[in-house]
């Protein structure tokens, strides 16, 4: 159900990228010298900052923190050998 | 003469940080060509924003926004800003999971162990390095280009000194430089030849988290500045939105709504470029990864929003440049903005980024050395010193081909501009060939080999369109014209693109191969239990389930 929850949470997003309300908008002027337009994506870039902190939280792949003890060519780091 | 001083220190520097990382090094494969997988989270974050940093991202959206207007931001910058980080999220950290795991060091490695194959990870590695190819060349080209407007000589008026030059027989007035283009592209080559070759992934690692914090820092100081020296940015916006011909770079109104979607396709490209697949699996850790995908966006941000805002802006200050002018309008409003140590310390930044070419040179080097060299028995026969120094030596071969064809053929830039455009597109539609290869147990090598040939299908078909239409191509603001009027719109002309139904080619190509890729596969017959085990074992490294 949170990964469903998740991927519908991206999808919006995606979907929110092309917002053609804003298409032919200078104003409001945001902070007085942004264009709505771009105000806009400027916003979606920290929301998908905010999406990816998100997803670190909820759904990160802890099962690939086991890698983590290997040495590079595959094999086992002497910590990981040890019992 | 001042910037030239700023940017010859800069240099200076990094050849030092190349010398340094050579010195904590040591002579093994994995040490030269992927630091030991031992990039801390800090530098692994700036590194591979770096490496995805090029020139295209400084210059380029200055020069497209000067032309386009805002919607540039949208069309590039905040699709990437999603796009990039899921890749990463997804991709990078199952990538880097085995490359820890089995010790592959590039894609094609991992393909030919994952579906039992050696001549179609061939196929695989031909088509991605010929895409990558054009990047180096332009890479040094826009060195060259980049330290020759920094030099330019000015007179007291502020303004460039023009002198009569002779060419093609034509008496014409141009600018001076005290460095020329062809110095300016062989110190650059030379610059990145010798950190490459002496640091490996370590020097270069360093070099671009280094220039990506440089870009933070100065291009913030720069964009404050320039907007002081130009009496605010809320004057120049209401100048600009009270004239009818400047108001629409201030709204989408110069791009379709259908090249807008289209564009949401190209950041796929970033899992698939050979250079950030490397780069993933550099890291020491995979929770290094947390820290990138959640800043990756805002790094985007502070770079691309200076950039395209100030293309934008420079449409007051320098009105009626063309196309290929306004690539420097950055430069332009550099110069006439700030002081020269500023205008010097940025231009050193922005050298930087076009000296990205740095891991793409290295991604060549490696691939070559692991996917053809070993693959073929020479590492074997030679030993891994032989296999570091065959790095090394492509390393030089490819850098010197490079200046020499970018010398030679300077007046033909938008050839290879146009391949990188095709690249990325290609690069884009073969990412469903890492999706299915990490994901989709089911999958075969045939449906890679069908997606491979697919996607050099049809980027030789769009060049050939694109090329064998430039007589009929409209001027910006014209209706887009039908190649085939019997076809109706399947395929039209736009100013600068060949169209499918009005999207980009990348679209109808990055569906294709995911169609290609699951028919095929279906069609074929999958690797054997073994190699499904190696790969799919439970929750293993390729299981998209939570299980600590």
């Amino acid at each position: 159900m949170r990964n469903l929850c998740l991927l519908l949470l991206i999808a919006a997003v995606y979907v929110l990228h092309q917002d053609f309300w804003n298409w032919h908008q200078i104003e409001p002027l945001i902070f007085g010298f942004l264009p709505v337009g771009l105000a806009y994506h400027v916003g979606y870039s920290i929301v998908a900052a905010l999406i990816m902190a998100v997803l670190v939280k909820f759904a990160w792949p802890a099962h690939l923190e086991k890698y983590e003890r290997h040495e590079s060519n595959g094999t086992k780091s002497e910590e990981e050998t040890q019992p | 003469m001042i910037p030239a001083m700023v940017v010859l220190v800069y240099l200076s520097l990094i050849v030092y940080i190349g010398i340094f990382a050579f010195r904590k090094g040591r002579s093994t494969g994995e040490d030269f060509f992927l630091a030991s997988r031992s990039l801390g989270s800090s530098v692994f974050l700036l590194a591979l924003f770096g490496t995805n940093m090029t020139a295209f991202a400084i210059l380029g959206s200055s020069g497209l926004a000067y032309q386009r207007g805002i919607g540039v931001y949208g069309l590039m910058a905040s699709a990437s800003g999603l796009v990039i980080p899921l890749s990463l999220f997804f991709i990078g950290t199952r990538l880097w999971a085995l490359g820890k795991k089995f010790g592959h060091m590039t894609q094609v490695q991992f393909f030919r162990d994952r579906w039992e194959c050696s001549f179609i990870g061939t196929v695989i590695f031909a088509l991605t390095a010929a895409m990558l190819v054009p990047y180096i060349i332009i890479g040094v080209m826009g060195g060259g280009h980049t330290l020759e407007a920094l030099t330019t000589v000015m007179g007291p008026d502020g303004k460039p000194v023009l002198v009569e030059v002779v060419r093609n027989g034509q008496t014409l007035l141009a600018t001076q430089h005290w460095v020329s283009f062809e110095a300016g592209g062989a110190a650059v080559a030379l610059v990145v030849m010798s950190y490459v070759f002496f640091g490996g992934m370590r020097g270069t690692a360093w070099v671009n988290a280094l220039q990506t914090a440089m870009f933070l820092c100065f291009g913030t100081i720069a964009f404050i500045l320039i907007s002081k020296n130009l009496g605010g940015f809320e004057q120049i916006i209401a100048r600009l939105s009270a004239d009818p011909k400047t108001a629409t770079l201030l709204t989408r109104h110069k791009i379709p709504v259908e090249e807008f979607f289209s564009y949401t396709f190209i950041p796929l490209s970033a899992v698939m470029f050979p250079h950030m697949a490397i780069m993933c699996m550099t890291a020491k850790k995979v929770s290094a990864f947390k820290k990138t995908v959640i800043f990756y966006p805002i790094c985007i941000m502070l770079i691309w929003l200076p950039c395209v805002y100030l293309g934008v802006l420079a449409a007051d200050q320098f009105p009626g440049l063309q196309a290929g002018e306004s690539d420097d309008v950055l430069l332009r409003l550099l110069t006439a903005n700030t002081d020269a140590w500023l205008a010097g310390a940025l231009g050193a930044a922005i050298m930087a980024c076009v000296m990205a070419t740095d891991s793409q040179i290295l991604a060549l080097g490696t691939m070559f050395t692991e996917d053809i060299f070993a693959h073929y028995g020479g590492k074997k026969r030679f030993g891994e010193k032989a296999q570091v120094w065959t790095g090394r030596a492509f390393v030089v071969l490819i850098t010197a081909v490079a200046y020499f064809i970018g010398l030679r053929l300077q007046d033909k830039a938008g050839i290879f501009e146009l391949a990188i455009r095709f690249a990325f597109s290609g690069f884009a539609a073969l990412a469903p060939v890492m999706v299915a290869a990490l994901f989709w147990k089911r999958s075969t090598k045939w449906g890679a080999l069908a997606v491979t040939l697919w996607v050099a299908a049809t980027m030789m078909g769009t060049w050939y369109l694109y090329e064998s239409t430039l007589g009929i191509a409209p001027k910006p603001g014209q209706p887009l014209v039908p190649i085939f009027p019997e076809l109706g719109n399947l395929f039209l002309r736009s100013p600068g693109n060949v169209l499918i139904y009005g999207y980009l080619p990348v679209m109808p190509m990055c569906l294709g191969s995911a169609v290609l890729m699951v028919i095929v596969s279906l069609l074929s017959r999958p690797p054997g239990r073994t190699t499904l085990e190696k790969y799919f074992p439970g929750a293993g490294v390729l299981s998209l389930a939570k299980s600590s």
